[in-house]
């Protein structure tokens, strides 16, 4: 009944690793071929695998795990979706009902623990619940602001002894929630006259704009008044990058000029971001002169960290079309919005060709350098995965992107191990594009069993691993802030990365100077259907910069070792 | 300020769970909290009193509107209401205390619902304020356990949480 549905909804793979409480599940699928499952090594991976998967395509993953162990180890990768608001629909083995709190072999209270970190739950009571219950989660996993959802199947709901009608619901009604899309339209007309009547204005365009699929709509609102739009790390790629009006992304390692527009305007038009303290740096001191106007499907996302001025609760897409609607309709002018656009541009200047040194000859290789010339190989249109960390940003940085669904990193809980089963998911849907992970060698420990899954499925993920032997964000953060004490930060014993890859078969080439490093990439991305892995030495002493200044406000950046604002 | 937030509830296992979690895991406070189940077997009202400034009030009902289980919510304090809590006090009733334990309930208009030959159960309803005046007047007699329910309560007039 289980594997029906999931045929009949429409799923085609999910990611798992089976285990008692899960093994009706899994003699199910055996005997089927509409769904197909990937096996991993951890269950953690399973839960990125759904969760690259589910942030390239804007559906939910899917995940089976058993119970007990099964379903604690997928609780990072819920939590990391939890924080990103990505679809995912969790399906956690139980043991049998009667079993359920007496400290039985593998039992775990999966719902009790996962309470905090899921949109919502559900336990099966019945095994003629099945599809009803699944397609609620799958439901609410997808609508509104999304989410994980976990399932908690006891196995006896799954006995292949007991037999019960199916019939595929095809829609499911629950009273207690009804995602709004529409926005008030009273609302949108102080925020239209807002925006028309403000003179430093910006927009801040968020992860929403993506999962909304607003980027149209955004882009459309942008250039009909010329706003300058900059969007959160969740929202790399709402707004093409190439364009003239994109001041890229703020906050912590944000770019200059974002960071200054933000905090020297006088209105911010905030679409499906959350205000975040990456982003805003000491709240009491974020952006002084600025009306806020906030779009987004979650009132409590609302006036939760920065007040609103005009809060309006809907979809991005329907809430920016009325926008441009009501615009259309209006007859007072906007105000001219040139002196912004200059001083805009003054700042985009202060820093242009500044924002990093090339390696001299001789010297190791800069990450930033590395993230460049990536992007030129491979055209700036593959998908980019990271994993946590300075690579993270160098990738955000120095990787330009022009579509949504391209930039895929988990933002909100910065989970290192997350790159690799990400960029796994998104490869095996979409089998023709380049997937690069970056990552660090840090990172890359955490998961890098996951090779062997590759293996086993012939996934054929690019990896970059920028590797300075070090925790590159916590020594950049001991050096600034605790005196250069490196406590922990280095990576001591790391593997053969070479001898590590090829001893599952693929192909590692190592990389220690820029003249090494475009026929490197050239010989990595020749080909779509071979995992690669650059091993790439690089600068250990670098930072990342720009970085806010701790309890500053957005405009307060150490801009290089030696320059701050 | 303090605020009484009433709610409908799904009666499912788990749903009270989930309030109750949102609360310590937002760092809001819980001052009372009373559930039972309603007219409508489905349903269970829980009214919670909490105590935070507007800001933090507004994020508590958006969160808890956002939990699936919550179908219905209102904020009490917002307009007229009225609001009962019941508790049974046992109070040392031997000697002269035992008049005053009487004089003191009939006072508050509370009764004596069970009596030993050196206890008086007493058994009061009201608001919460009435609740704490009348145990600062039978503390010097000796309180010797109390069981309070929390505070529930409904809005006045025709306005009604119903689904």
């Amino acid at each position: 009944m289980l594997a029906r549905f999931l045929k009949d909804e429409g799923v085609e793979y999910i990611y798992g690793y089976p285990g008692g409480a899960a093994l009706h599940i899994y003699d199910a699928l055996f005997r089927q071929d509409d769904v197909k499952h990937i096996l991993v090594r951890h269950e953690q991976a399973a839960t990125h695998m759904a969760d690259g998967y589910a942030r390239a395509s804007g559906k939910p993953g899917v995940v089976l795990v058993t119970s007990g162990p099964g379903a604690t180890n997928a609780v990072t990768g819920i939590a990391t979706a939890y924080m990103d608001s990505i679809p995912m629909v969790v399906l956690c083995g139980q043991v049998a009902s009667h079993l359920i709190g007496e400290d039985a072999f593998q039992e775990t209270d999966i719902v009790g623990v996962t309470r905090p970190i899921v949109k919502h739950s559900f336990s099966i009571r019945h095994p003629s619940d099945i599809p009803t219950v699944l397609k609620k989660a799958f439901y609410i996993a997808s609508s509104g602001r999304p989410g994980p959802v976990v399932v908690d199947i006891p196995k006896d709901m799954t006995a292949p002894t007991e037999r019960y009608e199916y019939v595929y619901p095809r829609k499911v009604k629950l009273r207690s929630y009804n995602p709004v899309s529409r926005g008030h339209t009273g609302q949108i007309r102080k925020a239209v006259e807002l925006i028309m009547s403000a003179r430093r204005p910006v927009i801040f365009a968020g992860g929403g704009v993506i999962t909304g699929r607003a980027s149209e709509a955004l882009t459309a609102l942008a250039h009909r008044l010329n706003l300058p739009v900059i969007t959160s790390l969740m929202g790399l790629g709402a707004f093409p990058q190439n364009d003239p009006q994109s001041l890229g992304w703020p906050g912590m390692h944000g770019s200059y000029e974002s960071n200054m527009a933000m905090h020297n305007s006088d209105l911010v038009l905030g679409v499906g971001v959350r205000f975040d303290d990456r982003v805003t740096n000491n709240v009491t001191r974020f952006c002084p002169d600025a009306r806020i106007v906030h779009i987004d499907v979650d009132p409590s996302s609302i006036s939760k960290t920065v007040q609103a001025d005009v809060p309006i609760v809907g979809a991005a897409d329907n809430v920016l079309n009325e926008m441009l609607n009501q615009i259309g309709q209006r007859t007072e002018a906007q105000e001219p919005l040139d002196e912004w656009w200059e001083t805009i541009n003054a700042w985009r200047d202060e820093r242009r060709g500044k924002l990093y040194e090339p390696a001299a000859a001789g010297e190791p290789l800069k990450p930033q350098q590395v993230v460049e010339a990536v992007h030129r190989v491979t055209h700036g249109d593959a998908y980019v995965v990271t994993d946590v960390g300075q690579h993270q940003m160098f990738a955000a940085q120095y990787y330009k992107f022009n579509q949504p669904n391209r930039w895929i990193s988990s933002s909100g809980l910065g989970t290192m191990g997350f790159g690799l089963p990400a960029a796994m998911g998104i490869k095996l849907n979409y089998p023709d594009e380049h997937v690069v992970l970056f990552t660090g060698e840090g990172s890359f420990q955490m998961m890098m069993q996951e090779l062997s899954t590759c293996k086993q499925f012939g996934i054929p993920v690019k990896i970059v691993n920028l590797n300075n032997a070090s925790l590159g964000m916590v020594r950049q953060w001991q050096d600034l802030n605790y005196k250069s004490r490196h406590a922990h930060s280095y990576m001591e014993s790391l593997p053969d990365f070479e001898k590590l890859i090829e001893a599952y078969g693929f192909k590692a080439i190592t990389v220690r100077t820029a003249e090494e490093l475009e026929p490197a990439l050239e010989e990595a991305f020749r080909s779509r259907d071979e995992l690669v892995f650059l091993d790439i030495h690089v600068d250990p002493r670098e930072h990342v910069y720009p970085m806010q200044v701790p309890q500053g406000a957005m405009c307060d950046m150490l801009l290089s070792k030696t320059e701050r604002t | 300020m303090r605020h009484i937030i009433s709610m409908l509830l799904e009666n499912e296992p788990g749903a009270l769970s989930r309030v109750i979690g949102l609360f310590s895991q937002r760092n809001f406070n819980i001052e009372t909290l009373n559930v039972a189940p309603t007219d409508d077997p489905t349903l269970s009202r829980l009214t919670v009193t909490t105590n935070g400034d507007e800001r933090i009030i507004e994020q508590i009902t958006k969160h808890l509107n956002r939990l699936i289980d919550v179908v219905k919510l209102v904020d009490l304090t917002e307009g007229a209401h009225i609001e009962r809590e019941l508790m049974l006090v046992k109070v040392k009733a031997q000697g002269s205390a035992r008049d005053e334990v009487k004089r003191t309930a009939d006072i508050f208009r509370a009764q004596i619902v069970d009596v030993t030959p050196s206890v008086y159960t007493v058994q009061i309803t009201g608001d919460a304020n009435k609740m704490d005046a009348f145990l600062q007047a039978v503390t010097p007699l000796g309180v010797l356990e109390v069981a309070r329910t929390g505070v529930s309560g409904i809005a006045r007039g025709d306005k009604v949480l119903s689904i």
